[in-house]
């Protein structure tokens, strides 16, 4: 974070708080988040489904869907507070600045329309280029995300790629205007490994070569050891850990990285069984008071029963945890009341 | 391997094509040619009883469809499937099979769409127990559903949910529960937990684990991850279009992989350790099966193809304990090299 500290920070999120307002009370779905990710910078966001990664991703680019909204915080775009723009400025912005990769490549792009046409639209949409321009421009995209025969393949319509094809085309339509940041929600989840590799790889390409910052959004705790220089752990609509991505992996701080990440199967040793967390995630309508990990933490003391914790600095990274304030977790719950 | 006598299931040259022709007319009118798929084309695999037989590869490589053949969902094209010593294929009288089937079942992906949503929980872990005739009577069936759902760590309570009121870990659960219900020996898990966050994952895992010590169950795991695989199998079988490349004891494969596509798959597992390696993308996507490649089906993404393996199909040759399918390494052309992957501190 010390080079980030000179110039600003290119995307600031500042205590967001994302509500659906239901029939039997609202849902608190995202609640006081903050993070920064500096230019250039690759910010993973993982946790678990529901865990709201993808939702602070949506509300980012402004494609929330109602009933959710914005309840508090501030997003703020190179110092421009970007999250209660009107829906035209917030089109203006996304796709210009703010580029977008979605999980699944058939949905994203549309089935009637050659790609050529969709990149074209995108171009002149947000780059005051002619139709030939563009064509040229997309042409060069396409290229550039490594799809062979570019001229050809320009005219093909998304049925006629192949998946990991078609996410390169997403990437490309992302990239159509330059943006300064990147959206990439679960990009490569619905791909097979082979193809995993080689789509991470070329957003690491891009983003080394235009320099552009990426938000990655996944539950593949692999693809953020690779990709990303600073990791989010996100837990039931809150950051529970947040810092250096290899000391995020390496030496977690909070309970519940620690159990995510022994939970992942390894290649370097074989255990007769895994670390497992027991339990899930609680459901939005369920979060108990004070930390909401605490029903399946081991090492909970009374205070997380009642006292919510912030982030505070833990070792080289920032977790949610009492158990790195000065203050502790409090007295010790009763092994009985811990196993009924 | 554990018993070390006969196997106990046994599968010989199976295969299953399915016709994907347009219809009659379309073909007569418009001059094309029927299009068959070969969705698994020729697979030999043998599985001893108590161990954990893994098939990886990757989508559209005909591991689901070996685990439907297995336990019966589809008929074979060719090819025998024996089960302990019984041809599935052969002359059985009902009850006889029957009572086969009762010692197989099928653990399947999404815990969303294989339980009914308007049945009961206990409706759904009673059924093969009443479809098998295994209960004495009301009292018999309402103990045997409760000691399944506690076998698999949910309350006996739950029997009165409907699907819909549980995660999807609780529900795979429930999946396992209705599987064990008939008591079977031989459990085919068509990847059980890739529908599954990673914490719940493992816990699916060490439940199956579990399980398999306790009621010594064979198991037929098919799975992508092969982080997964490496974890819960004896054996590991790696599958491309539809053949088997590699079979090799779990530790053999991980760390003297031999053919070619085990060596890229490997090669395309996310590095945890944060080591630096990085991983190397392969080139090209698994071509289609309906007009899969002449000779060896790798040969087209394979670095180390010649002449030989464009023509001509390589069979499956015996080494260190597992069969591997690839002219580079039976010409000795490919040296095999032992890999190693750091520890996790």
């Amino acid at each position: 974070m010390a080079a980030a500290s000179n110039n600003q920070p290119l995307l600031e999120v500042r205590n967001l708080r994302i509500e659906f307002p239901t029939r039997r009370g609202t849902l608190l779905a995202v609640d006081d988040v903050s993070f920064d990710i500096a230019p250039g910078e690759v910010l993973g966001v993982v946790g678990e489904s529901g865990a709201g990664k993808s939702l602070t991703g949506n509300a980012i680019i402004g494609l929330l869907e109602p009933p959710g909204r914005i309840a508090a915080g501030e997003i703020r775009l190179e110092g421009r507070r970007i999250d209660n723009l009107p829906y035209e400025e917030m089109r203006k912005i996304r796709g210009a600045q703010i580029g977008a990769i979605f999980q699944d490549p058939l949905t994203s792009l549309n089935p009637l329309y050659s790609v050529g046409r969709q990149l074209v639209e995108t171009i002149q949409t947000h780059l005051p280029l002619s139709a030939s321009q563009a064509k040229a421009r997309a042409i060069e995209l396409l290229q550039e995300v490594g799809i062979p025969g570019a001229e050809m393949r320009i005219d093909h319509y998304p049925h006629q790629f192949s998946g990991g094809m078609r996410q390169r085309v997403v990437i490309a339509l992302a990239l159509c205007a330059g943006p300064r940041l990147i959206v990439a929600d679960e990009p490569t989840t619905a791909l097979d490994v082979s193809i995993q590799a080689q789509i991470i790889a070329l957003l690491k390409r891009l983003c080394r070569e235009h320099g552009t910052a990426v938000m990655l959004v996944t539950h593949d705790m692999g693809v953020i050891a690779e990709t990303a220089d600073r990791v989010a752990v996100m837990y039931a609509g809150r950051v529970a850990e947040i810092g250096p991505v290899r000391e995020v992996v390496k030496h977690a701080k909070h309970p519940y990285t620690k159990g995510l990440m022994g939970s992942i199967p390894s290649l370097g040793v074989r255990t007769e069984r895994l670390t497992q967390i027991d339990g899930a995630m609680p459901r939005l309508t369920e979060i108990p008071p004070g930390c909401a990990f605490n029903p399946r933490c081991t090492s909970k003391g009374q205070r997380c029963l009642v006292e919510r914790p912030n982030l505070m600095p833990a070792g080289a990274t920032r977790a949610a945890c009492w158990l790195h304030d000065s203050g502790g977790v409090g007295a010790p719950i009763l092994k009985e009341t811990i196993d009924a | 391997m554990p018993d070390g006598g006969a196997d106990f299931v046994r599968i010989e040259g199976l295969k299953r094509y399915f016709d994907v022709s347009a219809p009659w007319l379309v073909r007569k009118l418009e001059g094309r040619p029927r299009q068959v798929v070969q969705a698994v084309d020729g697979i030999d695999i043998e599985i001893a009883k108590g161990e954990t037989f893994s098939l990886v590869g990757e989508s559209g490589c005909g591991k689901s469809t070996v685990a439907r053949l297995v336990v019966g969902l589809y008929p074979p094209t060719a090819g025998r499937i024996e089960f302990d010593g019984n041809d599935m294929a052969g002359r059985h009288s009902r009850s006889d099979m029957a009572a086969l089937r009762r010692r197989m079942q099928m653990i399947f992906q999404d815990p969303f769409a294989s339980l009914n949503p308007r049945w009961r929980v206990f409706d759904i872990i009673a059924e093969p127990i009443r479809a098998f005739g295994l209960s004495t009577g009301k009292a018999d069936l309402e103990a045997r559903v409760a000691a399944l759902l506690r076998q698999v760590k949910l309350n006996p309570a739950d029997g009165r949910k409907y699907p819909h009121e549980f995660s999807g870990g609780q529900r795979q659960r429930i999946s396992i529960a209705r599987a064990l219900a008939s008591e079977p020996e031989f459990l085919v898990c068509d990847e059980p937990t890739s529908a599954l966050d990673v914490s719940v994952q493992a816990q699916i895992l060490n439940l199956m684990v579990d399980l398999q010590r306790r009621l010594q169950l064979t198991y037929l795991f098919i799975s992508h991850n092969l982080a997964v695989v490496y974890h819960i199998s004896t054996r590991v079988g790696v599958m491309y279009l539809g053949r088997l490349v590699e079979v090799a004891p779990t530790d053999t494969l991980f760390r003297r992989p031999k053919h070619p596509y085990t060596r890229m798959l490997l090669d395309t597992i996310p590095d945890l350790e944060m080591t630096g390696r990085q991983r190397s993308p392969v080139g090209g996507e698994v071509p289609s099966p309906i007009n899969p490649p002449s000779g060896c089906s790798f040969h087209p993404r394979c670095p180390f193809a010649n002449d030989r393996c464009k023509a001509e199909r390589p069979k499956a040759l015996p080494i260190e304990g597992g069969t591997v399918a690839c002219h580079a390494i039976e010409e000795g052309r490919l040296p095999v090299e032992d890999r190693t992957y750091a520890l996790n501190t």
